[in-house]
């Protein structure tokens, strides 16, 4: 779960590495949701006579060692990653922005119990605390779902209460204050303009931290559970086969690399100073 | 001073206490009686009699409120009493001394090669900023930073094991067994301090005391040793702190990828056969290791700059 990292890169080619981190990832959505519907094929239909090929005619990435489709296996873990990524990357910045503003427009006891509740989860490393929460029940989706949003929240709640601690006090927001306006407009016309830059590129690195940390769980074989198609649980499956098959074994290997280049190209470089 | 460790024991605190929840809740979701899987844990799963776990039922009063027995439970973890592993019968304790030595071992053999291989690369990319050095070592650790630790070590078993025959790809006990589970968090790990070390040395080359260092006639070597070796350590070593999360997670998965009979290795296993008596020490350990070293680096980084406790 690395989300501060301090990586800058030159000013002048930072914009042209975002399009292609997001051109990147727009081709991965593409494979992933297009190979079910050009290509025919179950992720889940074993073939065992053909096991382990090499990327052919009727398998275009070849099959894994129960003579599964990778290409259709991919597909859907590429699926199940993004759609995790996105819905815990959401929930994390909704209430985590939500939470920062409201925790330096308040201040006081509010302020308290949510640095508390930020530090509690800062006591023990990110993966270790969804380790935990995911091993509570077993293969379920839900505590796998709150436990990677909980450990992004952190960063986005302690992001947006730093911006927006200065500016609650700013002149330009009491002369707002003064002139009637309320909550909604402040956060609309004060807050948000300086909130989003960060937010996006924020985002971007808790949607890779996500990826990363199902590729991570499912590699230790306590995340998604079998059959369902998942990058890091397919590397552990395949993992035995790595001298017969290297070319197959090395294929979700390469798509997570190319999902967490693209998010983090996408980022562009500065999350914190 | 007072502040940061008053800080960090609040920190050890909290650990102690999300473990202690989150096991407790891992305890409560069993299927079966409470007060029998207690003294399964404690007796062993053979000692169990419907007296035992009566006696355990009227002495933690888990009849009472929830809230109380998780009071109890809680004050169990802080006085260290984690009680028997629900697989092996052996004291977790036990357990832990043994495998805390291998995860240590693990540890520091990765953190002296990172710091080997990160901060050097990263110096030398930042005393030309823009040459061809700065654009490699920008464009490794910017690869290196996409590919999870768990590929990284899988594609060094791959070259160094499987292709070259070089190296052993699992197990433990010679110094041979040490090199891929350690290069597979190091690389990870110089990745970032790299980069980290690489805008400090170009911040501080660009500075009004280096140049006039310069322009005064010193050597260019002196210059670099006096006046710019220990300020660009001061962020190399503060980032240390967020390495270590890598670092700790890192060891969940290297460890059980090269077969290391360490902590994370344990946890992962402990996880699966619900042993939550192991899983809650292996927990506890890894996240106290977490905040003892955050204390080392802000200890450290008060030695480095002593402007920072005034």
């Amino acid at each position: 779960m690395m989300t501060e990292l301090p990586v800058q890169t030159g000013a002048a080619s930072s914009s042209s590495l975002r399009w292609a981190g997001l051109l990147l990832l727009l081709l991965l959505l593409a494979f992933g949701f297009a190979a079910p519907v050009l290509f025919r094929g179950d992720p889940a239909q074993q073939h065992l006579a053909s096991v382990l090929q090499y990327p052919g005619k009727q398998f275009l990435l070849g099959t894994d060692h129960l003579g599964r489709d990778m290409l259709q296996r991919l597909a859907a873990a590429v699926r199940i990653s993004v759609l995790i990524a996105l819905l815990t990357t959401a929930t994390a910045a909704l209430f985590g922005v939500g939470a920062g503003m409201l925790a330096a427009m308040r201040g006081g006891w509010l302020e308290r119990a949510f640095s508390l509740l930020a530090d509690t989860i800062l006591a023990l490393p990110g993966l270790l605390l969804v380790l935990l929460l995911v091993a509570i029940t077993p293969g379920a989706y839900w505590n796998l779902y709150m436990g990677i949003s909980l450990v992004l929240w952190v960063e986005f709640y302690r992001m947006s209460r730093a911006i927006v601690e200065p500016l609650a006090c700013s002149s330009g927001v009491q002369a707002s204050r003064l002139l009637g306006f309320g909550n909604w407009y402040v956060i609309r016309r004060h807050f948000w303009p300086e909130l989003r830059a960060s937010i996006l590129t924020l985002s971007a690195f808790a949607a890779a931290t996500s990826v990363l940390s199902v590729a991570a769980l499912g590699f230790v074989h306590v995340g998604v559970r079998p059959p369902t198609p998942e990058l890091g649980q397919m590397m552990t499956e395949l993992l035995p086969y790595y001298q017969e098959a290297p070319y197959i074994f090395l294929q979700p290997i390469l798509l997570l690399i190319l999902l967490v280049l693209g998010l983090n190209l996408l980022a562009g470089g500065k999350a914190h100073e | 001073m007072k502040r940061l460790i008053a800080y960090r024991l609040l920190q050890a605190l909290l650990v102690a206490f999300v473990v202690g929840l989150l096991t407790f809740l891992m305890v409560r979701m069993l299927p079966g009686d409470l007060a029998y899987r207690i003294a399964a844990g404690r007796y062993g799963y053979d000692m169990v009699t419907a007296a035992a776990a009566e006696a355990v039922r009227q002495e933690l009063g888990l009849d009472r409120a929830g809230i109380i027995v998780f009071f109890q439970w809680l004050w169990n973890l802080i006085r260290l009493d984690l009680g028997y592993s629900l697989v092996s019968g052996e004291l977790v304790r036990d357990a832990l001394l043994h495998e805390l030595g291998h995860t240590l071992r693990l540890a520091c053999t990765a953190l002296v090669l990172s710091i080997a291989m990160g901060p050097p690369l990263g110096i030398w990319a930042g005393l030309r900023p823009g040459g061809l050095v700065d654009r490699l070592v920008l464009a490794g650790s910017v690869v290196l930073r996409s590919v999870p630790q768990f590929a990284i070590g899988a594609i060094l078993i791959v070259i160094f094991s499987v292709k070259l025959g070089w190296l052993p790809a699992a197990g433990h006990g010679r110094l041979a067994h040490h090199i891929l589970p350690a290069l597979t968090l190091a690389l990870g790990m110089a990745a970032l301090s790299s980069r980290v070390a690489r805008d400090a040395t170009v911040k501080v080359c660009n500075t009004e005391y280096y140049q006039f260092g310069r322009t005064k006639g010193l050597p260019e070597t002196k210059v670099f040793l006096r006046h710019g070796l220990r300020n660009i350590s001061v962020p190399v070593v503060t980032y240390l702190g967020m390495q270590f999360v890598y670092l700790i997670e890192g060891v969940v998965v290297v460890e059980t990828l090269f077969a290391w009979p360490g902590i994370g290795h344990a946890l992962v296993h402990a996880i699966f056969g619900r042993d939550v008596p192991m899983v809650q020490g292996t927990a506890l350990v890894m996240g106290l290791m977490f905040v003892v070293l955050n204390t080392l680096v802000d200890v450290l980084n008060r030695v480095l700059d002593p402007r920072r406790a005034a």
